[in-house]
This record gives structure tokens, C-alpha cells and sequence, in this order.
């Protein structure tokens, strides 16, 4: 049987790598700073005896094609079709960490919460109420601690419900400004029409709105059925790209 | 038909395109990011509870010294001076350990051929070319590449450098460059190829152009060992001994660290005013949490990944280099080896820069990877004539002042190594990166230029003033 895909997004600076090495076993360089990882790293991993292909995703704050960073993430998530993205929050700045998994929610409901870092949260006398969390949100919330291997099993249960698609998603919706909503209500049926059923297509009016030029690129070059170019270097992590 | 559906979608797009123009006025973007924005707080609202706010405040009190306007460049430097100081004191000794147990070790494998009565040649290529080589690496390059790797890998994992990126930001910005042009030029400190990668986190392309242009002004983990070495060895004056010598090294290399900083700047700023003209963007710079580095998993980890690495390939390479130059310094054509012949040829143009012909030649060699510069350069002294036992670091000394060294001819390999071209996996990448063949060429061009500006004017000062 064919792999499941999981891809890692989450902001810079979240243990997103750390986890990911903890899971494929990889030894990609982690740091504590952003812009760690600048390529996409793949790997593998397997739980309840179900192989997983995990793809580390670039860092970022947004989704809004502000670099070719954010451009990689977005197009990956919205081209590639994972079984399962899975974003890694910090539990320690989850208000500003959160905004990444709203924007990821418009995209897709597969989608896992990770909330790492729990340790140091609780540390800091943060409690975190993640019934509450993933219930606004409509997906699985976990928390762990990628580096002391703390709450990774359940993780992986909460993975595997989404990819099996045991798991209904029901993510939540913004409500924008009338404005807004006005223009996505216009724009839905035409992109609906267009664009066929392949793709987010509320997301993909309100990025229109916003006139979002490098999506739109990225949309007309699937439309000619040219694969988007997300640099897949899977020797390239870490210490190799280091002559 | 594939065509053809493929040019309908397009068309549907661009219409998809034309309406969505007409429905908004323009600037929707606060909007929808404060609907976001809005969302993520009441959330947090209901499902995070702080019990102690005072606990989170640590993070900002620290962070309020140690980016403090007058506090900010001190601690940087007093920290970079400490890194240099702890692996130039700690690597003192076991480096001569080394070097003592090899020699040690030598005389038993040479005691070894003869008694099998092997041929001088077969002594000559494998003990005094492969062996001694290689084990002259190891003893000047493990220790102190042991010590400085996993203490800075510390500081990164505890969350330092985005803070020099914070102090560092005002300086990128007034020189035209991008702030995060300052995250990247740190991680340059570790690799220049890996740094050039991460230059994608500047969204414009001129900015990340000028990032890309002066990465390799930062010594990267191919250029520590050699400049490491090469301070402890003449920087520091005979009188000195002890604390007040590693000491005066540590401000020596602090000195090229800054030196390539400030030529950074310079260079990002004469770009940003001819070639890559342009208004510097703004930007968010995140100052992470503090975090405990997992002492013994870092120092593991970068012992792995970086010290053996960095090693493992100077060896590779050092090894062959080894029988190379001994055959090379041992053949001799009209009167003299084909080492010295080559040497020679470099010799007149290196002397303007204060030189030798053997550096330039090691320097045109070690285009591959800076780590295997100083191996051959080892290599080739060793293989013309000078036969010495290598049982300390002192030794090692020698043989560069049998080679007619001096204080200039080891700052100005050093300032030729901190400002010369990058390495040729560098030079893929940047070539990779920006998809132009002139801008990698002038990514080697212009570093190359300062460079050899650079050692001319100190050596030909050196000489007019009659330093040495």
C-alpha cells in the first residue's frame, strides 16, 4: 500500500525539525533560530506497522507568498495534496503560532495540531486547554515535547485517524469583514467552475482578493500541468549541504 | 486536447483574475490578516491560562540587556572573545599530546620498515608523506575544532544568534542590505554553502543578492582551523606565555572576525549603491525563546556532524595530497623538485602580497573545500627538504620559519583566507541559488579582489615601514 504523506509546517523556531528527526530518524541540523531549515527534507517513519512519508516544509509565518519559503510551504500543501499536515506550534507563543494554523486550516481539513514544547510551557506556568483548542478549530490538538519524546505515540494516533480518514474534520472558518465575505461569495462559484473541485476554493477567492500574483502563478502552471517546483533535495539536509 | 483544456484554464483564470479586481477596493490585506489575527486571540483567550506572568517576563529582561544599545556589541564581543579564548587555551595541550603520541608511533613504523628492510622510497611515500601528513592534521586541527564547534553549537541551541541578528540588523540596514542579512551571515560563521541556501528567508532579490555576494566575509568551518592555528603559532609575541597569550590570540582572531564584518558592510553597501540599487525592505525579526541546550546531545551532535566531518574530509584528501607532494618534492627536474618549480612560479606575485608561492598554490588547490588548504600547504613545506620530527607544536612552528615566515606572512594568509573566494561548493550553490553565471563568477571575483587588495596594502606597508 502506498505511503501516507505527512507534511511538517509550522513557524520558524518551533522544534518543527527536532520532530521530525525524532520520527525519521534523520539527523537534520536543528537550531535555535529561524531559517534552520531552508529545504525540504524528506524521510521516513512507520507506527502501528503503516509506513508514513514525512516532508519537512520550510519555516514560516504565513502562507501569504511573501518569499519563496512561504511560496514552497503553500504550493506543497496545495499541489502535492498531503494526507496529513501536521503544524507544529509552540506552546510557549501559541497566539502568534496559531495564525500559521489557521491559515493552513483554509486550505485543508486534514490536518493535525502538534503543540510542542509543552515541557517549557508548563515550566513558564502556561496551562493549555487543548479540548478547548481543537474544538474551536474542528481538528486533533496534541501537545509534546519532540525533545524529551514525551506524547508522541498519541500524536501519531491523532496522524493516522486523519490519514485514514477515520477522523471528519469540520475546520473552522474565518469570518472576514463584510467586505470580504462579499467579494469570496462572488468569486466561489467561479473558481469552483474553473478550477474544479481539486482545490481549496474559498481560500483561493480570498487570495485572489487579495490579489496574491505568486499563487496565481503557481496556479497557472499546474493548469499546464507543470509539476510545481518545490526543490525536493532529500540528500541535501543538514551537514551534506556543507561542502 | 491537453492543449487545449490547459489554455481554457488560463483564460478562465485571467477572467477569474479581472473579476476579482473589480470587487475589491484595493488594500484588503489588514483585513484579512486582522480577521486571523482576531480568531487566534480569542482562542488563546479561552483555552490558555497563565499562572505566573513574571515567569515570561525573563526572556524580555535578558533580552533587554543583552540587545541593549550599549550593551548589545560588548556582550557579543566579550562572548566571541570567550568562544575563542576557551579553544585556543583548551587546545593547546592535547594538540601537543597528539602530535607527541604520532611521533611517537612514527618512530616505531619507520624502526618497522627498516627492519623488514623496505626500500628508502617506500619509507619516504608512506611514513614522511601519508602518515606524517595525516597525523599532522589530526594533531592541529582536532582539538581545537573539538572545542569550538559544540560550545558554539551550544550558543546556538540556547538561542544567542538571532539576538547578534537583532543587534546586527541596524548595521545591515544603513548599508543597503536586508536585516536578515545578518541571520544569514551568522550561519556563514558554520557554512558558507549551507548559508547561501538560507538566503532564501529574504523575500527581495536584490537584498538577498547582497547577501548572497558577501556570505563568505565570515570565517566559515573549513577557515577556523587555519585561522585558529595560525594566531595561537605567531600572533601572540614570543614574550607572552599562558592566560595572556591565548588570550592576545583570542583578540587576534576576535580582530579578523570584526575586520570580515566590517567588509560585509562594506561591500553590501557600495552594491546597494551601484549594481543592486534599492530601498531596504522591512521585516520581522523574531527574537525566540531562551531555551536550556540539551548540554551532552549538542556537544554529541556537533562533534558528529561538524568537528569529524570537517576532519574526515581533510583527511580524504589530505592523505593522497600526502603522497602527492612528497613524490612531487622528491622528483627532481634540472636540479630542483617539481614542487619547488611550481612554488617558484607563484613565488614573485605572492611576495607582493606577503606570501609564498606554496600558500598560493595550496589556496588554488583548496578551491574544493578550505578545509584541505592548510593540509596541503603542511604537505608541500614538508616534502622540500626540511626533514623534522614532529613531536610538539613547536615543531610544527619550524617548519614554517624554515620557510622563511614571519607574523606577515601568517596574518596575510590569514587575511587572505578570511576574504578569499568561497569554496567551489559555495560557488554551485550560489550558482544553483541565482541561476546566473555572472553573479557566481563575481561572487568569487570580488572577494578575490579584496583579498588580494587587502594583503597587498598590509604587506607593502609592511615592508615600506620596515616591520619585518
Amino acid at each position: 500500500m502506498k505511503p501516507y504523506t505527512v507534511a511538517f509546517a509550522g513557524n520558524p523556531n518551533t522544534g518543527k525539525s527536532t520532530l521530525f528527526n525524532l520520527l525519521t530518524g534523520m539527523r537534520q541540523h536543528t537550531g535555535n533560530w529561524a531559517g534552520k531549515t531552508v529545504i525540504t527534507a524528506e524521510g521516513t517513519f512507520t507506527h502501528n506497522g503503516k509506513e508514513y512519508r514525512a516532508v519537512d516544509l520550510p519555516g514560516t509565518y504565513s502562507l501569504y507568498s511573501n518569499s519563496a519559503d512561504e511560496e514552497a510551504a503553500r504550493d506543497y500543501i496545495i499541489f502535492e495534496k498531503p494526507d496529513v499536515t501536521l503544524v507544529v506550534l509552540d506552546a510557549t507563543s501559541l497566539e502568534r503560532n496559531l495564525n500559521l494554523a489557521l491559515q493552513v486550516l483554509e486550505i485543508t481539513g486534514r490536518t493535525v495540531i502538534c503543540i510542542n514544547l509543552i515541557d517549557e510551557a508548563r515550566r513558564l506556568g502556561i496551562d493549555i486547554d487543548l479540548k478547548a483548542i481543537s474544538a474551536r478549530l474542528g481538528v486533533p490538538v496534541t501537545a509534546i515535547s519532540a525533545r524529551n519524546n514525551t506524547g508522541i505515540k498519541e500524536l501519531l494516533n491523532q496522524v493516522e485517524r486523519v490519514a485514514s480518514g477515520a477522523f471528519a474534520a469540520e475546520p473552522l472558518r474565518i469570518q472576514y469583514s463584510e467586505e470580504i465575505e462579499r467579494g469570496i461569495a462572488e468569486l466561489l462559484p467561479l473558481v469552483e467552475q474553473s478550477l474544479g473541485a481539486d482545490y481549496p476554493a474559498r481560500w483561493i477567492s480570498l487570495r485572489l482578493l487579495d490579489g496574491d500574483e505568486s499563487l496565481l502563478d503557481s496556479l497557472r502552471k499546474a493548469s499546464l500541468g507543470i509539476k510545481s517546483t518545490i526543490s525536493k533535495e532529500v540528500s541535501g539536509h543538514g551537514a551534506t549541504v556543507c561542502h | 486536447m491537453e492543449q487545449q483544456s490547459a489554455i481554457k484554464g488560463n483564460s478562465a483564470l485571467d477572467s477569474l483574475i479581472a473579476s476579482a479586481e473589480k470587487l475589491t477596493s484595493g488594500g484588503i490585506r489588514d483585513d484579512i490578516v486582522g480577521g486571523i489575527y482576531g480568531v487566534s486571540a480569542s482562542i488563546c483567550r479561552e483555552a490558555v491560562t497563565y499562572r505566573d506572568r513574571g515567569k515570561l517576563k525573563s526572556t524580555h529582561k535578558l533580552d533587554q540587556v543583552v540587545t541593549s544599545k550599549i550593551w548589545g556589541f560588548p556582550i557579543m564581543l566579550a562572548i566571541l572573545g570567550a568562544v575563542f579564548w576557551i579553544t585556543i587555551a583548551g587546545a593547546n595541550y592535547p594538540s601537543g599530546w597528539l602530535a607527541s603520541l604520532f611521533g611517537y608511533i612514527e618512530g616505531y613504523l619507520t624502526a618497522g620498515f627498516q627492519a623488514v628492510g623496505a626500500p628508502a622510497w617506500l619509507h619516504g611515500v608512506l611514513v614522511l608523506g601519508l602518515y606524517r601528513g595525516t597525523s599532522w592534521v589530526i594533531s592541529v586541527m582536532l582539538p581545537p575544532m573539538a572545542i569550538f564547534f559544540p560550545v558554539f553549537a551550544l550558543l546556538e541551541n540556547f538561542g544567542y544568534l538571532p539576538r547578534v541578528a537583532f543587534n546586527m540588523d541596524r548595521l545591515f540596514k544603513k548599508s543597503g542590505g536586508h536585516g536578515k542579512q545578518a541571520l544569514t551571515m551568522s550561519m556563514g560563521f558554520g557554512c558558507n554553502a549551507a548559508a547561501i541556501l538560507s538566503t532564501r528567508i529574504i523575500e527581495s532579490p536584490r537584498e538577498r543578492m547582497l547577501a548572497i555576494l558577501t556570505n563568505n566575509f565570515v570565517p566559515c568551518n573549513g577557515r577556523w582551523p587555519t585561522l585558529i592555528l595560525l594566531a595561537s603559532l605567531f600572533m601572540a609575541g614570543a614574550a607572552t606565555t599562558g592566560a595572556l597569550k591565548s588570550l592576545t590570540t583570542a583578540g587576534i582572531l576576535m580582530g579578523l572576525v570584526l575586520m570580515g564584518i566590517v567588509v560585509t558592510l562594506t561591500v553590501s553597501w557600495i552594491m546597494s549603491k551601484t549594481a543592486l540599487r534599492g530601498v531596504p525592505t522591512h521585516y520581522t525579526l523574531e527574537l525566540p525563546p531562551y531555551r536550556k541546550p540539551q548540554i551532552w546531545k549538542t556537544i554529541l551532535v556537533s562533534s558528529k556532524d561538524k568537528s569529524l566531518n570537517v576532519l574526515t574530509r581533510a583527511i580524504v584528501i589530505a592523505a593522497p595530497a600526502g603522497i602527492a607532494t612528497w613524490i612531487l618534492g622528491n622528483i627532481a627536474v634540472g636540479g630542483d623538485s617539481i614542487l619547488n618549480h611550481m612554488a617558484s612560479f607563484f613565488d614573485p606575485f605572492a611576495h607582493l602580497l606577503g606570501l609564498d608561492g606554496y600558500i598560493i598554490m595550496a589556496f588554488i588547490l583548496g578551491l574544493p573545500a578550505n578545509e584541505i588548504v592548510l593540509p596541503i600547504l603542511m604537505m608541500g613545506y614538508m616534502s622540500s627538504g626540511a626533514m623534522v620530527d614532529v613531536d610538539s607544536l613547536g615543531n610544527i612552528k619550524d617548519i614554517f620559519l624554515q620557510h622563511g615566515w614571519t607574523w606577515l606572512t601568517a596574518l596575510n594568509m590569514m587575511l587572505f583566507s578570511l576574504l578569499h573566494y568561497p569554496c567551489g561548493t559555495t560557488l554551485v550553490n550560489i550558482y544553483k541559488e541565482t541561476k546566473s553565471v555572472k553573479w557566481a563568477v563575481l561572487s568569487a571575483v570580488i572577494p578575490l579582489g579584496i583579498a588580494i587588495a587587502v594583503t597587498y596594502a598590509v604587506a607593502q606597508a609592511a615592508y615600506a615601514f620596515g616591520w619585518v
